[in-house]
């Protein structure tokens, strides 16, 4: 076990409002606290500091909204981060004008997720989101004015009510942007949310037009010429930028089951053998940390077994091979043969070496796939 | 005993008209005579009987009644069980027609009342439940006296809860039953009317001793079988054990025979004394064939051997029950079982299950049936697959089937019965509000929905009540199901001809809805030999995926994977199909829209 990791997540919780939809740890408000809040970050990542390998190869400010968090705490944490290559922090559209987005240049931020979700102003009710297309446009162009050059937007699909064609015009909408990369997540019915118990029932109803929704998104961004390099993630192809990598990084390093350490209430770190969750309870983190404990945390014990089969199935969420030998203990290879034979997965001998991918078919199912090629 | 001071009888009744609280009541009135004593002598045996790890169950309890000995010989009250009603009643001359007030007549208490005026008993008739509300004793103890012949006002009205009449009753039993009318001087004859098993001490039958004596220690033959043992001991149920030296004629007790296989003692032998054997058996009673069978196997096919002891030790206490091993291409190994009726396979299943941990799928039921092939010998047909391809003759079972429902519902009761080839016998006003419907009816139509049809038509109103009466040509057909091509025997099954071509499209949809898209699109055919009469087609997934995997999702995102992972456990791998469990249940449930 090295426990030593190149990845840093810090969780800023505080939101302006709860959209329905949401199962993060998020508090609305509470500008009074997150001064306080900051301090506490700091404190903890001091705590942990010597599990971190500096320097550091990313690390990822998620939310929450962190860009609705006060200016300058928002400014002392950035500024007392290690540094990193890669710095992302999450953005919603109506929180980013131009002093937040210099503000964040300045702190050394090198990426920018924007939380735009839809540009169709019916749907965006339906998701409770307070930003409107126009915010999304806004919120990039300024930020393109303070010269970032790797921005990513985050769109939504499966939304209640939305139609192929409300699909087609987010795309559209999203490409004329031009983000260097884009997200696409189906939206789940996550238990015990509000949304949930109001449009469960439709959620449901229209799984089945999803898989087309699902293909339509594929075929529409790769034409557009992004590489769609894991199950919900785009990027656009180096040719088009001048070779430049445009995966996210911190990201990439979960999927390759790389440790991390993440910090703030509900954060989830993966060191060696060991994960662990922070509390969600904001009042239970801060007091510890005030005393200079560390805050209580969930702890669970990965075995290298577990390792391996989150390995395998982390790694096929990427449009890169995994080496077959480095997974072989989770593989069930009779449903190797079976899957294979049936054009769903592809083996290749490369450089001394098997290695193991999805075919295109086999990404669009890639979780039942997954399922069945884990051992039992 | 001097056999004039003896009653054997029975109460028959539907089931939950008060059979249970009726024996109760009666144990209290009659145990209350003979005290406290009595009481702790009763715990004492039972004491006794907990350290010896006895688990026999009475089957007939002997209770004491103004100087008389009466036994209560105990019978089931499910329509599967018809026959062993019979054979209790063999051992009886008398029966108590126990009818709720608040019910009236059912189809099995018509059954069961002709049972015993069959069995030439005399049959003391009893309303029941008189202090409910809703009661109607006038009505009812009519509708019993037009059943039995006689008077209403001679029908004795009772509450069971209450105990109220119950006294009278016993009084009736003393005075209107005939004592037994057996020789004491002639060679010993008992009749074995039911057995049970005990581990320790092996196989308990339950007699009633007709000609002579036995004593215990006395070397015993058993007439059917040649069996030979010794009676270990000898008693009767009052109602724990009570062992005794002799068990005279005209009286009903137990024989602990030490045989470790049931298979040697068969209920409805007559057992008699090895030294001077009687010349000819009591009569008995014919031996019922299964006539429902139904593959049984096990869900994780490790657990077949233990299927298999399972069965094992059911059957020492279930003579009825007969298996043999089957091997199914889509379920593996496991059993095909004979059962008296659908109820007997429910019970089966659900003692297999909870008694013995085991998680089963049960195949749909189908009957006996019987087939010639062409330039062929008859053969026995117990599962779909066994049905020749090139049948000559086919024949299958029929019952005689009586309905009894309110008038109302007699007009959707026929029509049911037309759609399940039905032919009618006849019909019987028992009064003026209900209903006597008597038909014959292939026994095939009733082992799938039958009942719950005619439950759901009558509004649950209608009671049934059915008998083997014998075996009948039929134009039967057996259809087959393809998955991606390949047959699926455990999904085989024998249907009429007119019936083929619907059923096949039935199976064939619900096949579509049960199984989940694969990968692949799949085909789902129904054929007749060669010919495909049902096609459909399940679509192949297009996605399925998990929508989002960071950080702090893994142990989520992994779990969920398991879990689809035990899911694809729990289903059956046919060629490249994954089919869940259910969808094998899919032929059970097939009717609703008929």
């Amino acid at each position: 076990m090295s426990g030593c990791a190149r990845h840093l997540y810090v969780h800023l919780p505080f939101c302006v409002h709860r959209c329905g939809y949401c199962d993060f740890v998020t508090l609305v408000g509470r500008a009074e606290q997150h001064g306080g809040y900051v301090e506490a970050l700091l404190a903890e990542l001091e705590l942990e500091r010597a599990r971190l390998g500096e320097p550091l190869e990313t690390i990822f400010v998620g939310g929450g909204t962190p860009t609705f968090t006060r200016p300058a705490a928002l400014a002392r944490l950035l500024r007392a981060l290690p540094r990193a290559d890669e710095v992302t922090v999450e953005a919603n559209p109506e929180s980013v004008g131009c002093a937040t987005a210099e503000l964040l240049r300045a702190a050394g931020v090198t990426r920018i997720s924007v939380g735009a979700q839809s540009f169709r102003p019916h749907l965006l009710d339906v998701l409770e989101r307070r930003a409107g297309p126009d915010d999304v446009r806004r919120a990039v162009h300024t930020l393109r004015g303070a010269s970032f050059d790797n921005i990513s937007l985050d769109l939504l699909y499966g939304i209640p009510g939305q139609t192929t064609a409300d699909l087609r015009r987010d795309l559209e909408e999203a490409l004329a942007l031009e983000p260097e990369h884009l997200s696409c997540y189906e939206l789940e019915a996550k238990p015990g949310t509000r949304f949930t118990h109001t449009y469960g029932d439709e959620l449901a109803r229209q799984a089945e037009a999803m898989e087309s929704y699902f293909e339509l998104i594929v075929e529409t961004l790769t034409g557009a010429g992004y590489r769609w390099y894991e199950t919900a993630n785009f990027c656009r192809e180096p040719e088009a930028v001048g070779g430049r990598d445009l995966r996210a990084r911190h990201n990439l390093a979960y999927w390759r089951g790389r440790d991390y350490l993440g910090v703030g209430i509900g954060a989830v770190s993966t060191l060696g053998a060991v994960r662990y969750r922070n509390t969600p309870r904001l009042t239970a983190y801060l007091s510890a940390l005030a005393d200079g404990r560390r805050p209580p945390r969930e702890e669970e014990r990965l075995d290298a077994d577990t390792r391996l089969r989150e390995l395998l199935m982390l790694g096929l969420r990427l449009d890169e091979p995994i080496e077959l030998g480095a997974v072989d203990a989770a593989l069930d290879h009779g449903a190797l043969e079976r899957l294979k034979r049936q054009c769903l997965v592809a083996t290749e001998r490369r450089a001394g070496a098997e290695w193991l991918s999805l075919t295109p078919r086999g990404r669009f199912l890639g979780g039942g796939v997954t399922a069945a090629l884990l051992v039992e | 005993m001097d056999q004039n001071k003896i009653r054997n009888f029975s109460i028959i009744a539907h089931i939950d008209h008060g059979k249970s609280t009726l024996a109760d009541r009666i144990l209290e009135l009659t145990e209350a005579l003979s005290g406290r004593e009595m009481r702790e002598q009763v715990l004492d045996s039972m004491e006794l009987e907990r350290e010896r790890g006895i688990t026999i169950k009475a089957q007939a309890v002997r209770v004491n009644w103004k100087g008389h000995q009466l036994n209560l010989i105990d019978t089931p009250g499910h329509v599967d069980f018809t026959y062993e009603v019979a054979r209790s009643l063999q051992a009886c001359e008398g029966a108590i027609l126990l009818v709720d007030a608040a019910q009236g007549i059912e189809a099995q208490t018509v059954a069961n009342a002709y049972l015993a005026i069959d069995a030439d008993l005399e049959i003391v008739p009893v309303v029941n439940k008189i202090d409910l509300p809703q009661a109607d004793a006038d009505g009812t103890a009519a509708e019993v006296a037009e059943l039995v012949g006689g008077d209403p006002g001679q029908v004795l009205r009772v509450s069971a809860k209450t105990g109220a009449g119950v006294a009278d009753v016993l009084d009736a039993v003393v005075e209107q039953v005939p004592p037994p009318a057996g020789d004491p001087g002639a060679p010993a004859r008992a009749l074995v009317f039911d057995s049970s098993y005990d581990q320790y001490r092996g196989v308990v039958a339950f007699v009633r001793v007709v000609d002579g004596s036995f004593g215990r220690r006395e070397r015993l033959l058993a007439m059917g079988s040649g069996t030979r043992f010794e009676a270990e001991e000898l008693g009767f149920f009052s109602p724990t054990l009570q062992p005794t030296e002799r068990l005279e004629a005209g009286e009903v007790g137990y024989v602990i025979t030490g045989l470790k296989d049931v298979r040697r003692l068969r209920v409805g032998d007559t057992l008699t004394a090895d030294a001077e054997p009687a010349s000819s058996p009591v009569p008995g009673y014919r031996e019922v064939k299964p006539m429902v069978f139904a593959g049984l196997f096990p869900t994780d096919s490790d657990d077949y051997p233990e299927l298999r002891d399972a069965l094992d030790r059911l059957k020492l206490n279930d003579a009825a029950l007969q298996f043999e091993p089957e091997t199914s291409q889509a379920l593996g190994f496991g059993f095909r079982c004979g059962f008296l009726g659908l109820l007997h396979m429910e019970i089966v299943r659900e003692r297999l299950e909870r008694e013995f941990d085991l998680d089963l799928l049960v195949t749909a039921p189908n009957v006996a049936y019987r087939a010639r092939p062409r330039n062929g010998e008859w053969i026995e047909v117990h599962s779909p697959n066994e049905m020749p391809t090139d049948v000559e003759e086919a024949q299958e079972p029929y019952v005689k089937a009586t309905v009894i429902v309110p008038k109302e519902y007699v007009g959707a009761v026929m029509e049911l019965n037309n759609e399940r080839r039905g032919r009618f016998d006849h019909l019987e006003y028992l009064s003026p509000q209900r209903v006597l419907l008597s038909y014959e009816l292939p026994l095939g139509e009733i082992v799938l929905d039958y009942y719950d049809q005619l439950k759901s038509r009558s509004r649950g109103y209608a009671s049934l009540d059915y008998d083997i009466i014998g075996f009948r040509s039929g134009n039967l057909v057996r259809v087959d199901i393809l998955l991606a091509g390949e047959p699926v025997d455990a999904l085989s099954l024998i249907v009429h001809r007119d019936a083929a071509a619907s059923r096949g499209r039935q199976l064939v949809e619900r096949l579509r809805e049960e199984i989940p898209r694969q990968f692949f699109d799949v085909p789902v055919q129904a054929t007749i030999g060669s010919r495909v009469i049902a096609r459909e087609t399940i679509k192949a997934k297009r996605k399925d995926v998990l929508a989002k995997c960071y950080g702090g999702d893994i142990t989520r995102k992994r779990k969920l994977l398991e879990k689809q992972k035990a899911g694809k456990r729990r289903m059956k791998q046919l060629g490249s199909v994954e089919v869940p469990q259910e969808a094998f249940l899919a032929v059970l449930d097939l009717d609703s829209g008929r």
